[in-house]
C-alpha cells in the first residue's frame, strides 16, 4: 500500500538520485553544480517531510543560497571550461565501476536490513522552539566555536586567495 | 508515515554516488562538490534517525555539520584559486608535484 506520504517520497528519492547521477555524468561544472543544487532542494523536501521545518530551511538558505552561490562564482571566476576526458584505463573500466556498483548497492542493502525494525518513529513534529532551546543551553559552547572557526575561516580564505604584490 | 529505513537505503545510495563522483570526477571543483554531496548523505541520515529515535540532538549535529560545511567551502575554494593561479589548470591529474 502506498500512502500519499510514501509516494511523495518516492518522487524525492528519485530526483535525488537523479540529480546525483546528473553530477557524475555532465562534463561541465556549471551543469554539476545546478544537479546538486537540485539535490539539496529534494533533500530539504524531505526534511519537511520528517517534520524537521528548521533543518529544512538552513538547507535551502545555507546550503542551496550561500554555499551553491559561492561554488557557482568560483566557477565562473576561473572560467572553468568543460573537463577534458581522458580515456579511462582499462583497470578502472572493468573493475572500478562495477566495485563502485557493488559497494553502492551492497551498503544499500545492509543498511535497510539492519534498519527494517526500527519503525516510522514518534508520529509529533519537533517544534523550532525546542530546537533552539537545546541549541542556547546545552550546545552554547559549540555553538561559539563555529562562530570563530566561521571568523577564522573567512581570515584564511582572505589570505589565501589575496594577491600578492 | 514513511518507514526509516526507506530514508536510510537513499542516504546510503546518495552517499555512494558521491564517494563514485569523487573517485571518477577530474575537474578540482567536481570533486569538492563530491564531497558536498556526501556531506548531505549524511545529514539525511542524522535527521532519519534524530526523528525515529525521537530526540532531537541529530538536528544540532547536523545544523553543525552545516556550519562547518560553510568554513570548509569557502578555504576549500580560496586554495582552488590558489591551484589555478599558480598551475593554470582545474584538472586533479595535473597537480602532481609532491609526484615528480
Amino acid at each position: 500500500m502506498i500512502t500519499p506520504q510514501i509516494a511523495v517520497f518516492l518522487i524525492l528519492a528519485a530526483v535525488a538520485v537523479a540529480g546525483s547521477l546528473s553530477l557524475i555524468l555532465q562534463r561541465h561544472p556549471i551543469h554539476s553544480a545546478l544537479s546538486l543544487v537540485v539535490v539539496m532542494i529534494s533533500l530539504a523536501l524531505m526534511y519537511l517531510l520528517q517534520g524537521a521545518e528548521f533543518i529544512a530551511a538552513v538547507q535551502i538558505i545555507v546550503y542551496a543560497g550561500a554555499i551553491m552561490v559561492l561554488f557557482i562564482f568560483v566557477i565562473m571566476l576561473l572560467n572553468a571550461g568543460v573537463e577534458e576526458r581522458t580515456n579511462l584505463s582499462r583497470l578502472a573500466k572493468f573493475v572500478g565501476v562495477p566495485l563502485g556498483g557493488v559497494f553502492l548497492l551492497e551498503i544499500a542493502y545492509w543498511i535497510g536490513r539492519a534498519t527494517l525494525r526500527l519503525g516510522a518513529g514518534p508520529q509529533q513534529t519537533v517544534s523550532t522552539r525546542e530546537l533552539s532551546t537545546l541549541l542556547f543551553r546545552e550546545y552554547v559552547f559549540p555553538f561559539e566555536l563555529t562562530s570563530f572557526l566561521i571568523l577564522i575561516a573567512l581570515l584564511g580564505a582572505l589570505v589565501l586567495a589575496r594577491r600578492e604584490e | 508515515m514513511v518507514p526509516t529505513s526507506y530514508f536510510l537505503v537513499l542516504s546510503a545510495v546518495l552517499f555512494g554516488l558521491g564517494v563514485i563522483a569523487f573517485v571518477f570526477k577530474r575537474n578540482i571543483l567536481t570533486v569538492f562538490m563530491a564531497i558536498e554531496l556526501m556531506l548531505n548523505a549524511v545529514n539525511l541520515a542524522f535527521v532519519t534517525f534524530s526523528r525515529a529515535l525521537g530526540q532531537l540532538q541529530g538536528q544540532v549535529f547536523v545544523f553543525f555539520v552545516i556550519v562547518v560545511a560553510a568554513a570548509e567551502a569557502a578555504v576549500g575554494l580560496a586554495i582552488v584559486i590558489l591551484i589555478h593561479r599558480n598551475r593554470g589548470t582545474l584538472n586533479v591529474e595535473n597537480v602532481n608535484s609532491l609526484k615528480d
